[in-house]
């Protein structure tokens, strides 16, 4: 796809340039918006023990809160790291490769956060 | 024409190599940025650490006396206050950044000002977490 923008520029690509961007901030205030809620409240409303602890993550609202929070929090991960890789690793098979085992290992993260957050 | 390019001694600039980076001087703004980069790859590297604690502080009863044990620790109490710092920073700076991208204090004094103020709110809240992890808070 390109298109132009003004009368001289003519954009072209792939934009999942832009899309990354975008993407990067939204998760980062979904992110900074669960963080800052959540943590004041963790470490001064909630009494201290595993009842109360292990109750704040029961009702099933706060689950999806939390997996949303988890799942902006891959998605950022991944936008960072792959920019990190874009930097420092050249040759091609290395960074293919680590973008393989990010994926997978982000992946893992989310499945793994599922089921700590549907056993309470 | 009378100069080609072998006349002109033109400045040439290259790359900064990994032998260079203590000397390099970074302004403000760089700094912060490397650090928010930094600390974001930290905190990265820390998931599986973090998933394993949040693990054991829900699964049981059992495992939350487990996981308290393992938080009296010093070693594992530095690792978290250095997670604490990373998280701080990060966020910190994370939000100086969507300012800069919503066109706030984007002159060049006022960003390096910011990027100097990060560390005197990060850096204060991660002593308090440091007060609070080691109880004396």
């Amino acid at each position: 796809m390109a298109a132009n923008i003004g009368r001289k520029r003519l954009v072209v690509g792939a934009h999942y340039g832009l899309r990354d961007w975008l993407a990067q901030r939204i998760t980062a205030v979904v992110m900074a918006a669960y963080v800052m809620v959540f943590g004041v409240y963790a470490m001064f409303v909630v009494p201290p023990g595993y009842e109360a602890w292990a109750g704040l993550f029961a009702p099933l609202w706060m689950k999806v809160a939390t997996l949303l929070a988890v799942v902006a929090l891959i998605y950022h991960v991944w936008i960072g790291m792959r920019e990190i890789f874009m930097d420092y690793v050249k040759p091609t098979w290395i960074r293919l490769c680590a973008y393989v085992l990010t994926i997978l290992w982000l992946a893992a993260c989310a499945v793994w956060s599922v089921q700590i957050l549907w056993r309470v | 024409m009378s100069t080609t390019l072998q006349d002109k001694k033109r400045p040439e600039f290259k790359n900064i190599h990994v032998t260079q980076i203590i000397r390099y001087r970074l302004p403000a703004g760089g700094f912060a940025s490397f650090l928010h980069r930094f600390s974001g790859a930290l905190m990265f590297l820390a998931l599986p650490l973090l998933l394993w604690l949040f693990d054991l502080s829900l699964t049981s009863e059992i495992s939350y006396g487990k996981l308290s044990a393992l938080l009296s620790g010093w070693f594992v109490k530095l690792v978290l206050l250095a997670l604490a710092w990373a998280l701080l920073h990060h966020l910190v700076t994370g939000i100086r950044h969507l300012l800069l991208d919503l066109h706030v204090g984007i002159e060049k004094e006022a960003a390096a000002r910011s990027a100097l103020l990060v560390h005197l709110i990060s850096l204060p809240l991660t002593l308090a977490a440091g007060l609070k992890l080691f109880g004396v808070l």
